[in-house]
């Protein structure tokens, strides 16, 4: 049987989280289909056709998935389902709306944020923020799961799918997209940047955030904050790390005014280099980190912009 | 008025070192604070400020678990909770189980809104809201950051990997918590005191015709790969020079 990708995307871009979930789909070693719900998505049905290892891309191009809302999402798949025997998202806000609504009506158990593919029925997840690592094995029937994309490569170019148009399902009306307030940024996304600057607590205000700002912009980092300095207004709640917020994994995290709870650790431990910038020695984020500066950030981070400029970033 | 159901779950608690037991099993749970899981307590604070600002006439706290779960439901109802519903089971009860449980429950005591937390921070599954939504054939308004509740509908704003979102969603619904929602109060103790009277109705999942058993099977349970402490540098320069020439990821 055959494996179907839910395509997260924004009608334009496909976002790289799809190539990272195909990855994992690719390792349960059956084709591999693609689903792109959109309107006017037609340049993201042929970039998903592009990946390599994709064997279908299916369109549901139509008015009503131009916002996508998870109930009209749920009878598209769900009348595509038949044909598949795993159906995965990433687990982006996206993915985690939909997907447990397809398992609900499949009667099968959902397997949530898999990290690591171990054979066809058997997957690794983080439980409890990432301090325990759960090997799950799933009875036989139709799959449904979430991929931590973190940890899987983004699937490369050089496919050359077919791309075929399905028919929009019934919408059941019990739901509208009223609007939305996004976020703007020049800077990379959190989850895909190379390079996270993180604010905390210590960081007292959201005025003191334009210090990062000026840093990430040098480095084309991504801005980041924890619980704390969202709870507090600071940034808005996009900008969360951690167990409960978004999961990255840069080559390099720069946690500044964290103290490093574990709920922080959860959504940053698996990055490559962490440094970290807190007065306080005893937090437990040096516990973690590569490289640690026990020093005040209001003094060293417009340091480390003036450093930053004297080395040509 | 519409009655509000919020299911609650006892967790380890979220300030306990997590401890995996040595032969893979599972996690120590031996001794350890348990709470209600923190996305729950902010369910129940939802719930009680709709019937204390008069657009809720109850708040039915559900709990699924061993006998101690009752303890659970007491802190629900002394935030506010008006009874509560003691599913016993000792059996490990996976999210899918758990929201047929709710459903029937949904279909006896029909509520006009079921608030969960959008996960648990012991398995952090995220899933028996939208679970238990789709069993009903009910809209869901997930990690909710705002809930605005009218006449046979609601608006929900929701935190979004890309910021907000405005959803509206006709009743019956299910929503889900996220950390903005609202704060949640600490139980005073008359309130505690209060709630010792309040009736908890005692159930089994047979008394559903849920089955728990539970469809996949843990292999094992293991120490994630530890990171270890790396060197303190004393001033930003070595720090740079350290991300540039050690490490090269600048
Ligand atoms: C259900 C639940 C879910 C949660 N989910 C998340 C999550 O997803 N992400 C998350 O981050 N947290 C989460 N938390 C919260 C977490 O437990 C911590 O409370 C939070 O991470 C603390 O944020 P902080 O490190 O910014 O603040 P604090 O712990 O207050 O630390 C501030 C740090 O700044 C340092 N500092 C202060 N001033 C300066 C200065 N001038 N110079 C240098 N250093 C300074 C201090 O020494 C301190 O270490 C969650 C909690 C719960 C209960």
């Amino acid at each position: 049987m055959t494996s179907l990708v839910i395509a997260e995307h924004d009608n334009t871009t496909l976002k790289e989280t799809t190539a990272k979930t195909v990855t994992a789909a690719i390792a349960l070693g059956q084709p591999v289909h693609v689903l792109v719900a959109g309107q006017s998505c037609a340049g993201v049905a042929e970039a998903a056709a592009k990946l390599a290892g994709v064997e279908k891309v299916r369109v549901a191009d139509d008015a009503r998935y131009a916002k996508i809302v998870a109930e009209t999402m749920e009878t598209l798949i769900l009348s595509l389902a038949e044909g598949y025997d795993a159906l995965l998202a990433p687990a982006t806000t996206n993915g985690k709306n939909v997907m447990p609504r397809i398992a609900a009506k499949l009667d099968v158990p959902q397997i949530s944020e898999i990290i690591a593919v171990e054979g066809p029925d058997t997957f690794r997840r983080p439980i409890y923020a990432g301090n325990a690592i759960e090997t799950l094995q799933a009875a036989p029937g139709k799959k449904v799961i979430t991929v931590r994309t973190t940890t899987f490569k983004a699937a490369g170019e050089g496919g050359s799918a077919a791309i075929e148009s399905v028919a929009a399902a019934p919408d059941p009306g019990l739901s509208k997209f009223v609007g939305e307030e996004l976020s703007k940024s020049e800077r990379p996304e959190l989850t895909a940047a190379r390079i996270v600057i993180s604010g905390g607590r210590g960081m007292q205000s959201g005025e003191n955030f334009h210090m990062l700002e000026k840093i990430a912009d040098r480095l084309h980092a991504a801005v980041g904050a924890s619980r704390a300095a969202v709870d507090a207004g600071f940034v808005p709640n996009d900008y969360q790390v951690g167990q409960t917020g978004k999961v990255v994994a840069p080559d390099l995290y720069i946690a500044v005014g964290i103290s490093g709870a574990i709920q922080h650790l959860a959504g940053m431990k698996d990055s490559k280099v962490i440094a970290a910038i807190n007065k306080d020695e005893e937090a437990p984020i040096f516990q973690i980190a590569d490289y640690g500066l026990v020093a005040d950030l209001f003094k060293a981070v417009p340091e480390m912009d003036e450093e930053l400029a004297k080395l040509g970033y | 008025m519409i009655k509000v159901l919020v299911p609650v779950k006892r967790v380890i608690d979220y300030n306990v070192k997590v401890r995996v037991k040595a032969d893979q099993s599972g996690v120590d749970l031996a001794n350890v604070k348990m709470s209600m899981n923190p996305f729950d307590e902010i369910g129940v604070e939802e719930a009680v400020r709709l019937r204390e600002k008069g657009k809720a006439s109850e708040v039915i706290a559900v709990s699924i678990g061993p006998a101690q779960v009752s303890e659970t439901l007491r802190t629900a109802l002394a935030m506010g909770a008006d009874r509560g519903i003691l599913v016993k089971t000792d059996a490990t009860v996976e999210p899918l189980a758990v929201a047929k449980i709710l459903k029937a429950i949904c279909e006896a005591e029909k509520p006009g809104l079921v608030i969960c937390g959008k996960q648990a921070i012991d398995d952090d599954s995220n899933q028996t809201g939208q679970m238990l939504a789709a069993l009903l054939g009910w809209p869901q308004a997930t990690f909710a950051h705002k809930l605005e509740l009218a006449e046979e509908k609601a608006q929900v704003e929701r935190e979004i990997d890309g910021g907000l979102q405005t959803v509206e969603i006709s009743l019956p619904a299910v929503v889900t918590t996220d950390l903005r929602l609202n704060e949640p109060r600490y139980a005073s103790l008359p309130n505690i005191m209060k709630a010792k009277k309040k009736p908890i109705d005692e159930k089994t999942p047979a008394d559903f015709g849920v089955d728990v058993t539970p469809r996949l099977r843990v292999l094992k349970v293991s120490e994630p790969e530890k990171r270890k402490a790396g060197v303190k540098v004393k001033t930003v320069a070595e720090l740079l020079d350290k991300l540039k020439n050690e490490a090269g990821v600048i």
